[in-house]
């Protein structure tokens, strides 16, 4: 039999359809190819058993002709979205060994659905992050290596150049699709964090319009950015696994009561005369070529495809990743909050209740965490709230302006490269200076900032033979746009697929 | 705008975060680092612009005024690291 790590999601699903393997051998290939990748510490918890028991009812009810949409197919859950009775810890000490009583309601659905789950994902520590390197489980490593590295090979013969990061947060969700340690896997993205290590690892991420996934049951990092999405080794994959993940859900507010298309059906429609913005403020001072060319072969390729390519500005485009990290922290100071040593998690004694709390925290999180902690408490303190945050406020309506004004023109998409370079050495980046990691998110972040849906979709590759993804921004609740333009790029592009299973 | 070490000392306290006294100067430049980056916002004229409150404009929605969920103290008190009765147990606030 072909190795059945190897198909994509939609293959699987078909080829389960079609009785040419059971749920349960998909699911024990990849039990299997999860055991042989711990190399990659993608994982944080492997749930072998619970996978194959639900693996079993699968086939139950195949044999019934009660398939769900996602019947039988082994995903990756980042360790941000609660599971019941299986640790969550968003990748953080102080939720310790925390186990749910509750379901995420994005998990949940994709179990409605049929799923099979074989464990929890590593991200960054409360997804704050851009190189997954902040998690208390120790960095991700990505299974893509620089030409002519051989790092991990072992102890034999000199070893050349270092490990790559995955990007971050998702970096687990974004390494497990990419070395086939699950068929797609869930993601969540607050600056970047679908995107980016989508991008760094040639896989495939979308980050729904903000309201298109519930966000309960899932750790919030910054609520008014936080969304749900797939990554998948193809656009199709994304398609129908954001269609199980969307859709409206009473127990959060913010969650918008609108129907889900289906969005399988999106894929490899037409997208003759579509008008495509390229904005002309993504075009950084000092560029690297390639990422210039990438974007160009982009253009070429909706172009020869039949769109229309219309030069746009998106004025505001410059202040967004600084607007962000006043509005991103500043919620982050307040959502983790919570984390006290009382309800939940790690406690650490003191003489009072006070030193308790402090100790606690300072013991509980890691330095990004608390970093961020501290700037949203200085940017929110009294005295200051006026010139940070609500300045902040005001400037992330000019960049959603920015935005309506181009759709209100007749742009129905915008493209833009998805990263400034592609995947850095583990250690390279941020040890001196927090904002040089922070720059990795420069294209991602507006479309959070606008709450609009955004797609990475790999494309290219570096000098060193390293993937490159290109972005496309669409208008609020029309991911289905984003899929029909990024299944092009797919076609033209190919796939990017990892070829040698160097950590097995 | 940048951070001294008595603001940095201020804010750790309101954060609720131990930072012993030696770790300070390092927090002190990585904060004033992302301030100064953030700094460029000052640029921006904002004269007029309503803040942002909500990205995606829509109507809060209510729910029926009824008690839905409930009675799971003990699954609710699962995960402290200490209780008793179904309280959550803390070091004594008040003499």
């Amino acid at each position: 039999m072909t190795d059945l790590t190897r198909l994509t999601l939609t293959e699987a699903r078909d080829g389960l359809k079609a009785k040419t393997f059971s749920s349960t051998e998909l699911t024990q290939a990849h039990v299997a190819a999860v055991e042989k990748g711990r190399a990659l510490n993608a994982y944080v918890l492997e749930t072998p058993e619970h996978a194959l028991k639900q693996a079993a009812a699968s086939d139950a009810r195949l044999a019934r002709g009660e398939a769900g949409p996602l019947e039988g197919l082994p995903l990756g859950i980042k360790d941000l979205f609660a599971t019941q009775g299986v640790r969550t810890t968003a990748c953080s000490k102080i939720l310790g060994n925390f186990v749910p009583a509750y379901e995420s309601t994005v998990s949940s659905q994709l179990w409605r659905d049929g799923a099979v789950m074989l464990g929890k994902l590593n991200n960054d520590e409360f997804a704050m992050g851009s190189s997954n390197e902040t998690s208390a489980f120790g960095n991700v490593v990505n299974p893509w290596r620089r030409q002519g590295s051989n790092v991990g090979a072992g102890a034999s013969g000199a070893i050349e150049g270092n490990h790559l990061v995955p990007g971050g947060s998702s970096g687990g969700s974004a390494s497990a699709v990419a070395a086939d340690l699950c068929l797609a896997a869930t993601a969540t993205d607050t600056g970047g964090s679908i995107r980016q290590p989508a991008a760094f690892t040639g896989t495939v991420g979308i980050k729904p319009t903000y309201g298109r996934c519930s966000r309960w049951g899932v750790v919030a990092f910054a609520s008014s950015l936080d969304q749900a999405g797939p990554i998948g080794k193809t656009v199709r994959d994304c398609a129908v696994m954001l269609r199980s993940m969307a859709g409206h859900d009473p127990k959060d507010t913010t969650s918008v009561d609108m129907a889900v298309p289906d969005y399988e059906k999106s894929v490899g429609r037409s997208v003759k005369g579509m008008k495509i913005g390229i904005p002309k403020e993504y075009r950084l001072d000092g560029m690297s070529p390639e990422i210039e060319a990438l974007w160009q072969q982009g253009i070429a390729w909706l172009k020869a495809a039949g769109a229309e390519i219309v030069d746009i500005s998106l004025p505001h485009t410059k202040y967004a990743l600084p607007a962000y990290y006043i509005v991103a922290p500043a919620e982050a100071s307040s959502n983790l909050a919570r984390y006290d040593g009382v309800r939940y998690g790690l406690r650490v004694p003191g003489k009072d209740i006070v030193e308790m709390y402090e100790r606690t925290r300072a013991e509980g999180f890691g330095a990004e965490v608390k970093r961020r902690i501290m700037i949203g408490t200085y940017v929110l303190s009294a005295g200051y709230y006026d010139a940070y945050y609500l300045r902040a406020q005001k400037v992330r309506t000019l960049i959603k302006r920015d935005f309506e004004t181009v759709y209100a023109d007749g742009i129905d998409a915008v493209l833009t490269p998805a990263t400034p370079s592609a995947a850095f050495g583990i250690g390279e980046k941020g040890s001196a200076d927090p904002v040089e990691m922070y720059l990795n998110d420069i294209f991602t972040v507006t479309v959070n900032m606008a709450g609009l849906p955004g797609i990475a979709v790999p494309a290219g590759r570096d000098v060193q033979g390293l993937p490159l993804g290109l972005q496309l921004i669409g208008r609020p609740f029309d991911e289905e746009t984003l899929f029909s333009l990024g299944e092009v790029i797919e076609q033209a592009a190919g796939r990017f697929p990892v070829r040698e299973r160097w950590w097995a | 705008m940048s951070v001294d070490l008595a603001t940095v000392k201020r804010v750790a306290h309101l954060a609720r975060i131990a930072v012993p006294e030696t770790e300070l100067p390092k927090l002190q430049g990585e904060l004033n680092a992302i301030l100064g980056f953030v700094e460029q916002l000052n640029e921006v004229d904002v004269d007029g612009v309503e803040p942002m409150t909500s990205v995606t404009p829509m109507a809060m929605k209510q729910r029926a005024d009824v008690v839905n969920d409930g009675e799971i103290a003990d699954r609710i008190v699962a995960n402290a690291p200490a209780s008793e009765d179904d309280y959550f147990m803390v070091p004594k606030v008040v003499e």
